[in-house]
């Protein structure tokens, strides 16, 4: 039985190679008499693997140019210079991919999905601005990636903005770096990269879209400083986490501040923290009232939050392509539906309906639990936010605060004391 | 004393967060690649829907028909080159199938004839490679060409595509012509 059976499957087996030969050879390449030379198909070559290493290279100099800049020179000048350079390199003529700001996903692809090798360069810019941030403060964002760089050369009238607005807008990149991660970890989109604002302007070259956006913000930049890096940037909120526990940060005054009050309106973003006064101590009972109520507040939103966020886990996985197609293929009636494009390719891929809805429900409950985690955490950024707004601190100088201050070095001419 | 308190706190978060980084690129570093990944869409998967055209940040689209000419049979009623039901096998633009009129068809030897692509008009629509593939040899191949692609860290037309053809290759692989059709379901 086996025997015949293996006999069979050869015989099959040889009809289809047959037939599968036979397609290939449909019209066989004729044997030319005249002496004809075939053209060589062409097959452009991509950009040497050895630029890659060229852009970190020029990135750790960048870095360590605006760095020496901003803490040795502290010149303002040296700082335009630098984002002046790095928004020709990695803006123009890099066109923009990769940056840190992307590599966020790449970093986070690479950790969910084991499948997914992530390139070193894309990984070394991920690291190298975060460790010099660590040691120097958001250097980075001073002049080096390309997205600052082009928003601070359009900064010419700066408003200042209320504080409350500042710290409602700042919660902001914290949730769209949430949904990056959410999105980037099931492998579903970049969504960084894919509504990015400025790729299309370093491009001369996008959709109407991506240019409206980009232009709006171009805009906005006129009168408010870096409206992507603090309102929006998903990288930048984590170099703010970083650059509170810098080693070193810019200080407005190179030896002791006489509090002259000349610095106080010199920031474009509202980063200057000014001097605050002893103020009476607390009574016990209030203060540990409110630390009580903080301590359930904190958790209570974080639960809130996921169970809000997870209620709309489908919306969110709409947005990945297989979710989608098993949803249109779920709600597909051939009578009255004309077959679409992705229906057609699934249809040509040889996949089983069954597999694909298997397939989507294992993405569904990635989102459920993603969801439910994106909720959290953006529920313990809004705790943490309100606790840090009840924190009293004392201060005596006029100091740059470390995790808003993108050492932009504007400030430093305003101090009228000498080293 | 409050001040070197403060100080002491700083310090284990700033170690804290060195750490973190250091780990997490340990972990990474050793299961990543050293050149970067370029996109590129495999011909097998290929269903020529035309999204190809539209979708690419670039315009017009990175994405281009190559000619395998080791593939190609020199037929005079060429697939890709002629509309369905031609009346004469003429250059002339009614008889075309490619909307650009990219495609270049010039005499070899009775009765064959070479085609060629004229990259600079050529829109990556992907027709030619529907007809070529459907009556021919399907020596016509839509490929990303690396000189135009930006290489985006995230494919517009790679999110768009409904076969989902594009993956990202390593260097070495940038091109992925389909030689033999017995690969292709049918």
């Amino acid at each position: 039985m086996k025997k015949i059976f293996s006999i069979f499957s050869l015989i099959l087996l040889s009809i289809v190679d047959f037939v599968a030969f036979a397609q290939t050879q449909r019209f066989p390449r004729p044997e030319f008499e005249s002496g004809y030379t075939q053209p060589v198909t062409s097959m452009p070559e991509p950009r040497a693997g050895i630029f890659a290493l060229v852009d970190v290279l020029l990135l750790i100099a960048a870095l360590s140019l605006i760095t020496w800049f901003i803490h040795k020179k502290r010149s303002r000048t040296g700082v335009v210079v630098t984002s002046l350079f790095s928004l020709v390199y990695f803006g123009f003529l890099r066109e923009g991919c990769v940056c840190s700001v992307g590599s966020v996903q790449n970093v986070v692809l690479a950790l969910f999905n084991p499948g997914y090798h992530i390139p070193l360069s894309a990984l070394a810019f991920f690291v190298i601005p975060l460790v010099y941030t660590l040691f120097f403060g958001r250097t980075f964002c001073a002049g080096v990636c390309p997205l600052g760089a082009v928003q601070d050369v359009f900064l010419l009238r700066p408003v200042s903005l209320k504080k409350w607005l500042q710290k409602v807008l700042g919660l902001i990149p914290w949730i769209y770096l949430g949904l990056a991660i959410l999105y980037a970890a099931t492998g579903t989109d970049f969504i960084i990269c894919r509504y990015d604002p400025f790729v299309g302007i370093f491009r001369f070259n996008a959709t109407f879209f991506m240019f409206a956006i980009g232009a709006a913000f171009l805009l906005i930049s006129v009168f408010i400083a870096r409206p992507y890096c603090r309102f929006l940037c998903p990288y930048g909120v984590i170099l703010n986490l970083v650059s509170r526990v810098s080693k070193k940060h810019l200080t407005i005054t190179p030896a002791s501040c006489i509090q002259c009050k000349l610095c106080e309106n010199s920031c474009p973003l509202d980063a200057i923290n000014k001097p605050v006064e002893v103020k009476q101590m607390e009574d016990k009972r209030s203060a540990t009232r409110r630390f009580i109520l903080l301590g359930m507040i904190i958790p209570a939103l974080m639960i809130i939050g996921g169970w809000v966020v997870s209620n709309f886990h489908e919306n969110l996985a709409m947005v990945n392509s297989k979710v989608r197609l098993a949803n249109e293929l779920l709600h597909f009636d051939s009578n009255t539906m004309e077959e679409s494009l992705e229906i057609e390719g699934f249809r040509t891929s040889g996949k089983t309906n069954e597999e694909l809805y298997l397939e989507s429900a294992t993405i569904l409950k990635q989102f459920y639990y993603g969801s439910w985690m994106l909720g959290a955490f953006v529920g313990l950024v809004f705790g943490l936010s309100l606790a840090g707004l009840t924190r009293y601190k004392y201060r005596e100088d006029y100091e740059p605060d470390k995790g808003e201050c993108v050492s932009c070095a504007r400030c430093l001419k305003y101090c009228p004391v000498e080293k | 004393m409050k001040k070197d308190r403060r100080e002491f706190i700083n310090t284990c978060f700033r170690f804290a967060a060195g750490a973190s980084i250091v780990g997490v690129a340990g972990v990474l570093a050793s299961k990543s690649v050293k050149g970067d990944y370029l996109w590129q869409l495999d011909p097998t998967k290929c269903t020529q829907c035309g999204r190809c055209a539209t979708s690419c940040v670039v315009t017009p689209s990175a994405v281009k028909c190559i000619h395998v000419y080791d593939m190609c049979g020199y037929c005079d009623l060429c697939g890709g080159y002629f509309r369905p039901n031609v009346k004469n096998l003429s250059t002339g633009a009614e008889n075309m199938l490619c909307p650009t009129g990219a495609i270049k068809r010039t005499y070899v030897e009775d009765p064959y004839f070479k085609y060629e692509i004229i990259e600079e008009l050529c829109n990556g629509c992907g027709k030619c490679v529907k007809g070529c593939g459907a009556f021919g040899n399907g020596s016509l191949q839509l490929q990303v060409n690396h000189d135009l692609c930006v290489n985006c860290n995230e494919c517009a037309i790679a999110r768009d595509c409904p076969s989902d053809a594009f993956k990202r290759v390593p260097l070495e692989e940038a091109y992925q012509f389909a030689g033999f059709k017995t690969n292709k379901k049918i």
